[in-house]
């Protein structure tokens, strides 16, 4: 006599299918809040910057009348807060581009597993010091050590000294994803090159570099949209209080996007308030969110290109 | 062709060796003087150098600065409330903002994201939807963290039924705001370090017949830990150091009436102030000893969490690294 088992013998009792299915769901739903957090951002973003763009008067946003940014006397010259943020990013970049490649070609093509072991950990130290103190230190010693012993006529605190703060916080940034764009290029290039009779450094720059090319146009995308969105130290260090005239010199105080947005909510009730002032807080907000989920995006694009390249 | 007689080969034998054969020395091979190329090196060790330069400036700058509040006054200031002038103002209420605040950052991004992480690594088909979720968690690591000062602001504080929850500007809708900038960060890290537990591992599992949550509670969750850990350690770190999202949805900087012990839980529903919060409200400040004395010792204090919850976590991988090596 022969036992035959049926197919439904095996497959398990059906307390422990229930369980499988409930565990399932509560993954997939935790998986889901993460939608939920960006469809949030866009809405708390969205219904208060649409009010700021029907009710507000447009004169006082862009052109002749729009002399700064004035929130609390309805003047909001968007060009102010767009200018000094694109000043402070190109000084960031002009800080943390070569530095962080310095570090990324030397970690990835020369240092040895020992030398390694040290740069990679002090690069982490530098990556996790919080944006408050490169702040202060920008305020403390950047803006009267170094852009004050340069130009003489400097403002105590200024867009300069602001830069090169948010430069400092974006090199192991820069750092990081160069590293991971050149730690890609497969090292059969290196052998070909190297056989061929080139020494290290026509290697590097004739053949890894353009390799990782779109790796390192990602690391600097990502710089770029680090830097627009960093508020601490043009806060702290960037010496506008609360309002600015229109201004394109780095050695003057001016209020970048994210300072003015810092600004507006910062003393204890006008973060309350409703009118123009507070309204003007969600359409800074949503312009900095454009601005950096498209740089993200083509970031995002740029990297997944070169993946498939190899 | 001819047979070539045993003679033939050795008198060919004897010519050959008479033969001299081009020497080549190793030194002709090395190129003479890369001047270049050591140029290059050059540069690039001292962009490094600059680099850590800068590091150990910044750090002996805050030290210096602080120095007189850290070695006058340093218990005084670490139990002191916030005050009017700097010589009788503390981080009181701020440690305990911050602890506050982390912990429920904590409580709600670590659950969250590894459950994320494990749906989209254990579970999830290929399809349209997973890779818009992954997109999504990729851009959303991105978004600036004053944007997401704004959704704390409208949701989490002033969000209609919500702020009967949290209570308004309180370290609950702090730690929920930055719950929401750490969980793609807690995401993106758990997710690869699911990704290095091997196949076999999982596929021995379902051989004995476990279910997939068993497998993933009793496998993969526990070859993956480390990894996990260290993710949510150094994301912890960030989140303890931010401050413009708590700026945006109104923490305190002025003035708070008492000094609430370390284990009253009813704070988290009080209005609060943080470390970082503190730090830039004195470095604004037009008196010295706000804006260098107190902010650089507060600032010390910052650093030196920061800086211990990273090398904890640095020092986890290492180790974890090297015994996985040895396996």
């Amino acid at each position: 006599m022969t036992t035959s088992v049926e197919v439904s013998d095996l497959r398990g009792s059906p307390a422990r299918h229930r369980k499988e299915a409930r565990v399932a769901f509560v993954f997939r739903s935790a998986a889901l809040v993460s939608i939920l957090i960006s469809v949030l951002i866009v809405g708390s973003l969205a219904v208060e910057a649409l009010a700021f763009v029907v009710d507000v008067d447009w004169s006082k946003v862009w052109g002749e009348d729009a002399i700064g940014w004035f929130p609390r006397r309805n003047v909001f010259g968007i060009l102010t807060l767009v200018s000094a943020t694109l000043i402070v990013t190109a000084i960031a970049m002009v800080v943390a581009l070569p530095l962080g490649l310095a570090a990324a070609i030397y970690l990835s093509e020369y240092a040895s597993p020992r030398v390694r072991k040290i740069l990679k950990p002090a690069l982490e130290i530098l990556a996790g010091i919080p944006s408050v103190v490169l702040g202060f230190f920008a305020l403390r010693f950047l803006a009267p050590q170094v852009v004050g012993r340069v130009f003489a006529d400097a403002a105590p605190a200024n867009l300069a000294a602001a830069g090169i703060g948010v430069g400092i916080l974006a090199i192991p940034l820069v750092a990081s994803i160069s590293e991971d764009g050149l730690g890609a290029v497969p090292d059969s290039l290196r052998e070909a090159s190297a056989g061929l009779g080139a020494r290290k450094l026509t290697t590097t720059t004739r053949v890894v570099l353009p390799a990782a090319l779109s790796g390192l146009i990602a690391a600097f995308i990502v710089a770029v949209s680090r830097a627009i969105g960093e508020t601490m130290v043009v806060f702290i260090a960037g010496g506008a209080a609360d309002s600015a005239l229109q201004n394109f010199n780095p050695i003057e105080p001016g209020l970048t996007m994210t300072a003015a947005m810092a600004s507006v909510a910062s003393g204890t009730d006008n973060v309350a308030g409703e009118g123009p002032a507070f309204q003007s807080l969600f359409f800074v907000g949503i312009l900095l969110f454009a601005v950096t989920l498209i740089l993200n995006v083509l970031a995002n694009k740029v990297v997944n290109k070169y993946r498939q390249e190899y | 062709m001819a047979l070539t007689t045993p003679g033939e080969i050795a008198a060919n034998a004897a010519k050959r060796k008479a033969r001299p054969t081009p020497r080549v020395e190793l030194s002709e091979l090395r190129r003479k003087n890369d001047v270049a190329g050591t140029v290059f090196k050059g540069l690039l060790l001292g962009g490094i150098f600059v680099t850590f330069l800068i590091l150990i400036v910044l750090l002996v700058q805050v030290v210096r600065d602080g120095s007189n509040v850290l070695t006058g006054r340093l218990g005084d200031f670490l139990s002191s409330g916030l005050g009017s002038s700097p010589e009788i103002s503390g981080i009181a209420q701020a440690l305990r903002g911050t602890f506050y605040v982390t912990l429920i950052t904590a409580l709600v991004a670590f659950p969250l994201g590894i459950a994320s992480a494990l749906y989209l690594e254990e579970y999830a088909p290929k399809s349209r939807l997973t890779n818009f979720i992954n997109l999504n968690i990729r851009n959303l690591a991105g978004v600036p963290s004053v944007v997401y000062g704004i959704l704390g602001l409208t949701i989490f504080v002033n969000g209609w039924g919500i702020r009967s929850i949290t209570g308004g500007r309180t370290p609950i809708a702090a730690g929920l705001t930055l719950a929401a900038l750490v969980l793609p960060i807690v995401i993106i890290t758990a997710t690869e370090a699911l990704r290095g537990v091997p196949r076999a591992l999982r596929e021995a599992g379902y051989g004995v017949g476990a279910t997939k949550s068993e497998v993933i509670k009793d496998h993969v969750l526990p070859y993956a830990a480390p990894g996990i850990l260290t993710g949510t350690l150094l994301s912890i770190a960030r989140a303890a150091g931010e401050a413009a999202p708590l700026i945006l949805i109104g923490a305190t900087t002025g003035f708070l009436s008492d000094i609430p012990g370390w284990g009253d839980v009813t704070q988290a529903r009080e209005p609060f102030t943080a470390l970082p919060i503190i730090i830039a409200s004195w470095a604004r400040q037009p008196q010295e000893g706000f804006k260098v004395d107190n902010a650089a010792a507060a600032i010390v204090v910052l650093v030196v969490f920061v800086l211990l919850v990273n090398a904890a976590a640095i020092f986890m991988r290492n180790r974890f690294e090297r015994k996985r090596a040895g396996l």
